[in-house]
């Protein structure tokens, strides 16, 4: 899936911080969003998943029941919007008990698809246990580029899905990862979303984690190729303003300062993974040497406040130079810890991104290979996703064995 | 925002009272906002009806002041994150 819910982190007003006592353990604040990742089965192959590129090894998925619990813990604990995510979430027979049960404890249910898998029956389904918004990816507004990029022939399914969508009367985003092979059609990709009668469109550069990692070469646009999407995105926020907003989210590597990540770690943001490891951004299972607990064997409440990853680069105190005296570091947080680890080796660096850090040559030898002349004609060469299943759910459990928590939430 | 303008909340937005926080929070899609008393005041009175004036002068005979700067700085705030529309 797309990393763009992360723009939910940005767009979240912070709480304002309790007045801190120092010498006493910083108060922990409470997260606002939730992303599920319900399986990593999607029948999409794309080049820039930020899935684990070995997703064969992946353990069993979270059953029914386990996904419930989490959804009541993480309203208690404060989450207030939830993205159900994957992989495609559609491949869950029990999506719908999912979607029943988040909106019964008052979470604000995002369905983050494909689109394939979504019948009229479905949709029907869905609209009625209370999904609130459904977002759908597209990969370009050219058929033919679309299935290139998908490694699939899926662009009517995603039309027809659009449409149920749109029948369903709930918030409709289109969401489309933007990259090298697309972005020449940017103007094209507005006006398809916009024909679609989406509500709101986000356009979300890729950002190299997993399989992205291994196609960044493929993956990096030209410095021209974003000069003309920045004019044609202006104009287009313009231009349909009051009917479909427009996110743009930028391309990381060719700034010269780094993306306020995640709004900073373990502070608003909580992934699941399909095996029920918790983790702090959805790309950190990249990061070596970081272990995450899993809500099969601990309280949620306890993972956010207390475990060893949730609290690692918490606040600024893990910090070093050149982010620690930099004025910066309450705009950014030094930036993101899964891309300094990747290509620094050290998740404490400060992120490569930073005309600040030592090791910004790594990613201006990316953006050197994506200025070398390519021949226009020749397609690009993409290592796609591919996944192997993993054995099926284990029957739901009745109830819970450990006792923690009462489950007062309802639903 | 205009005095005579009529605000009203994005059609995706809603108002819901978060017992976890003990506070008003507006939820839009992928996005929460935590809001003060005041907040969210405002937000409940953005029907598309009431002009901007109706609802600084709601507010202020509630708390004996001038609010009208305040409130029309407030929803200027949010017409630009597009949470708030001119209904007029």
């Amino acid at each position: 899936m797309p990393r763009d819910l992360a723009a939910v982190v940005e767009r979240t007003a912070p709480e304002p911080a309790a007045p801190h006592d120092p010498g006493t353990p910083r108060p922990v604040g409470r997260p606002t969003t939730l992303l599920a990742e319900l399986t990593y089965r999607c029948p999409l192959h794309c080049p820039y998943c930020s899935n684990p590129v070995d997703l064969a090894r992946s353990a069993r998925e979270l059953s029914t029941a386990e996904w419930l619990q989490v959804f009541s813990d993480a309203r208690r604990l404060g989450v207030l919007q939830l993205g159900l995510s994957g992989g495609e979430p559609l491949v869950r027979k029990d999506l719908e008990t999912l979607v029943a049960h988040a909106h019964g404890v008052g979470l604000y249910t995002t369905l983050v698809t494909s689109g394939l898998g979504l019948t009229p029956g479905r949709a029907r389904a869905l609209r009625e246990a209370g999904i609130d918004h459904v977002q759908i990816s597209f990969q370009d507004a050219e058929r033919a580029s679309a299935e290139r990029i998908a490694g699939l022939a899926s662009v009517d399914k995603k039309l027809a899905a659009a449409a149920l969508v749109r029948e369903m009367g709930v918030a409709f985003t289109v969401n489309v990862v933007l990259h090298r092979a697309n972005l020449d059609r940017l103007s094209e990709i507005i006006e398809l979303a916009a024909s679609l009668g989406a509500d709101r469109l986000e356009l979300a550069n890729t950002q190299y984690y997993g399989w992205a990692s291994l196609n960044r070469d493929a993956l990096v646009p030209t410095r021209a190729q974003l000069a003309a999407a920045e004019s044609i995105v202006d104009a287009a926020v313009a231009r349909h303003r009051g009917r479909m907003q427009i996110l743009y989210v930028l391309p990381d590597y060719y700034q010269a300062y780094p993306k306020p990540c995640m709004g900073g770690w373990g502070s608003v943001y909580i992934v699941v993974a399909p095996d029920g490891r918790a983790l702090p951004c959805q790309a950190a299972w990249q990061i070596d040497q970081m272990t995450f607990d899993n809500v099969r064997d601990r309280p949620l409440d306890w993972i956010w406040r207390e475990s060893p990853a949730f609290t690692a680069f918490r606040g600024d105190e893990w910090m070093r130079e050149p982010c620690r005296t930099c004025p910066r570091k309450t705009i950014d947080f030094g930036g993101c810890r899964c891309q300094a680890a990747q290509l620094t080796g050290d998740a404490r660096a400060a992120d490569p991104v930073c005309v600040k850090s030592p090791a910004r040559h790594l990613v201006d030898e990316a953006l050197a290979v994506a200025a070398e002349p390519r021949p226009a004609a020749a397609p690009p060469q993409y290592t796609y996703r591919v996944v192997t299943p993993p054995p099926p759910p284990p029957p739901p459990l009745v109830g819970r064995v450990d006792g923690r928590g009462a489950s007062g939430d309802g639903a | 925002m205009e005095p005579n303008a009529r605000p009203k909340l994005w059609r995706l937005a809603r108002l819901e009272f978060d017992p976890v926080r003990n506070r008003r929070v507006l939820l839009y899609p992928e996005g929460a906002m935590l809001l003060n008393d005041t907040g969210a005041e405002v937000l409940a009175l953005c029907d598309g009806t009431r002009t901007v004036d109706d609802i600084a002068a709601a507010l202020g005979a509630k708390y004996h002041a001038d609010v009208s700067a305040d409130v029309s700085a407030y929803l200027a705030q949010l017409v630009d994150r597009q949470l708030v529309h001119d209904a007029t």
